[in-house]
């Protein structure tokens, strides 16, 4: 942890050593030497129907010099700054702010989202991306549950996306239900999804979990896959409806009824239905987001997380430890099951595609950078994770290297996550003994 | 209250208990003292069905709960402190109080918090502070006070004194006696600090390799020249 400001006679002015930082950075510029020399030195190129190798010495002498260089200026900033604060654990002041005024950056932000549509920056690309940021908030605040609450790891949780994503499908194409018809069939599959997961694994925890985990979200892919005759395999399911409003349709024409747009007498646009997909996934999330800050109050919550805490604990308190851990299962896994239901909707075909251990990988790591349990955590590193790619597009090929590299700054900076400050969830009535914040 | 009838436990094919009858009366406080290994806690975990004794039966109030799971035992007014106090550490001491009234409800809430700051006042002064950052003496009150929450007739205590510094262990031992006199209730304490639990002890078991090798009287052990010269040596 502390590896550049102990002690050592050079370290006491500023605490920054010279030798040892310029030790350590040549050290790291020679293994990225290593690394680059394959990685960036050679390019393939077709030459004349060929393939052919071309040699980019400048490439590896470029990066090798840079990681050298960022090496020091870590290692300088570190000095300067001092890695007390995260040594200790504490929620530092940037944290604390934000935490104690959770709310009203809570109430900001769903308001800016509430918005956003109708702002110049409202344009069909941003709407798009920022439906696909929420959804992975859902996505965040249901593994939430799981993982930062009841601290159950859980890296198969794409599972129950799928079962969401998959309900809906097909039940619109054998019954022909809407969106809003099937939304709670799905959460309600998703949840007994989460069960069946839950039964065997609940004297796992820790690593041994995380494995079976991997292994459910794996089984539900390759069972959509050869299950050809129900889920058309590979091929996916195609021609998924698209919700309604309050049974309006959003085409330019409809077979029967009335549309969208000639209901409210305004003139056909495609981006109505974007715009609707947005507003129909920010209630969702926000419907989530509220059950959890809720249901963190009640009984059941606080359970989840002194679980978390300690198991046996827990058992001599009197709480039921499998009932436990299967809620926690069910409720997270019915969030999964909602934003699956809206992702088949909005896409209108889905696959296995989709529901790779990559997306499992995201989630989590949007719950991890998040700060474990903190709400506002979730919905900030969604941003970043879904966002911070899209920004990095006119980087083209550096696009993903640029995303490594802000996920390594997370790591080394806030290494408990953005929000790792956790809010209290009890309090004693009627006594003013300087609460610090009104709730 | 509570009957413990040749109970056995085994951990795989370690043998733990071998057979261990005791008593516990109603208002009573009574210790079960012996060496590192001997079976305490073991005795003390089987109570609460966790590991499960392999043969004999514990009784509750004439109520047989030999098979009951953990919680169920708890709901039945077993509270546990146990071993290393296992707090919820990054949970407030408020929330730790919280947590221990899970089989109590809401209903007392408050008046129970009362109570337990009444009898360790250091803990009102640490009321939203994380358990974790508690030091040692204060865990243990915690632990204590967060068992009382759910107003148990029965308390099991695991090794209180453990870690802690000679004033503290007898902070402690009084706010047991304190919680003995005043609301009668009955406890059964779990300690290697033998003359401390003898001196508040009513009666006292003598556990040594899964078996009751000695029983009788706080004072009837402290004076027993065998336990003076196994437990007691190098003076308290």
């Amino acid at each position: 942890m502390s590896t550049v400001a102990t002690v050592g006679p050079r370290t006491a002015a500023g605490g920054f050593d010279l030798v040892r930082a310029l030790k350590e950075a040549g050290l790291a510029a020679f293994v990225a030497f290593v690394l680059f020399v394959p990685l960036m030195g050679f390019q393939l190129v077709g030459q004349e129907g060929r393939l052919g190798l071309v040699y980019r010495p400048h490439w590896v002498v470029v990066g090798t010099v840079t990681v050298f260089l960022g090496h020091l200026a870590v290692s300088f900033l570190r000095a300067v700054r001092g890695p007390a604060r995260r040594a200790r654990g504490e929620a530092g002041p940037f944290a604390r702010f934000f935490t104690v005024h959770a709310r009203w950056f809570g109430v900001a932000a769903a308001l800016v989202a509430f918005l956003l549509p109708f702002t110049p920056f409202g344009n069909r690309y941003v709407v798009d991306v920022a439906t696909t940021v929420l959804i992975y908030v859902m996505l965040g605040w249901g593994l939430n549950i799981v993982v930062g609450l009841a601290g159950l790891l859980d890296l198969g949780y794409v599972a129950f996306y799928a079962v969401g994503a998959y309900s809906y499908a097909l039940f619109a194409q054998w019954f022909g239900l809407g969106f809003w018809e099937a939304l709670p069939i799905a959460g309600v599959l998703a949840a007994l999804a989460g069960i069946l997961l839950g039964f065997p694994v609940l004297r796992l925890r820790g690593d041994y979990l995380a494995i079976v985990t991997l292994g459910f979200g794996e089984i539900i892919r390759i069972v959509l896959l050869n299950w050809y005759d129900v889920t058309n395999g590979p091929d996916g399911i195609s021609g998924i409806p698209r919700p309604t409003f309050f049974g309006l349709e959003f085409k330019r024409y409809s077979a029967e009824g009335t549309t969208f747009h000639q209901f409210f007498g305004i003139e056909y646009s495609s981006l109505h239905r974007v715009v609707f997909l947005y507003y129909l996934i920010l209630i969702l999330a926000l419907i989530t987001n509220w059950f959890v800050l809720r249901i963190r109050r009640l009984p059941i919550g606080r359970a989840w997380e002194a679980l978390r805490e300690d198991e046996i604990a827990c058992k001599a308190l009197g709480i039921n430890p499998t009932n436990t851990k299967l809620t926690a299962f069910a409720l997270g896994a019915m969030f999964g099951g909602f934003a699956g239901s809206f992702f088949a909707t909005r896409q209108g075909f889905i696959s296995p595609e989709s529901f790779t251990f990559i997306e499992s990988a995201t989630i989590l790591a949007i719950v991890v950078l998040g700060g474990m349990g903190s709400q506002i955590g979730v919905a900030l590193a969604a941003l970043v994770i879904v966002v911070l790619p899209e920004l990095g597009r006119e980087f083209e090929q550096f696009r993903m290297l640029l995303f490594g590299a802000a996920m390594v700054g997370i790591m080394v900076w806030r290494p408990r996550g953005l929000l790792a400050f956790r809010e209290p969830t009890v309090r004693l009535h009627g006594r003013g003994e300087g609460e610090e914040a009104p709730r | 209250m509570l009957e413990v009838r040749d109970v056995h436990t085994h951990y795989g094919h370690i043998e733990a208990l071998k057979g261990v009858s005791l008593d516990v009366r109603r208002g009573e406080i009574v210790t079960i003292i012996g060496a590192n290994g001997a079976g305490k806690t073991t005795l003390l975990m089987t109570i609460c069905g966790d590991p499960r004794a392999s043969a004999g039966r514990i009784l509750l109030d004439g109520e047989d709960i030999t098979h009951l799971p953990t919680w169920e035992i708890v709901r039945r007014g077993v509270a546990h402190a146990p071993e290393g106090r296992r707090i919820f550490p990054r949970m407030t001491v408020l929330e730790n109080l919280k947590m221990g009234a899970t089989v109590d409800g809401e209903r007392h809430f408050e008046e129970d918090v009362e109570q337990v700051f009444a009898l360790f006042p250091r803990l009102r002064e640490r009321l939203h502070q994380r358990g974790g950052t508690l030091s040692g003496g204060e865990q243990q009150m915690l632990a204590i006070g967060r068992a009382l929450m759910a107003r148990p007739r029965l308390l099991l205590l695991d090794e209180p004194s453990l870690g802690l510094a000679p004033n503290l262990v007898r902070q402690i031992f009084r706010a047991i006696v304190e919680i003995n006199r005043t609301r009668g209730l009955t406890i059964l304490l779990v300690e290697q600090n033998a003359y401390q639990a003898l001196r508040i002890a009513h009666r006292g078991y003598v556990l040594a390799t899964g078996e009751v090798v000695l029983q009788g009287t706080g004072r009837e052990l402290l004076a027993d020249p065998e336990v003076r010269a196994a437990y007691l040596e190098g003076g308290h």
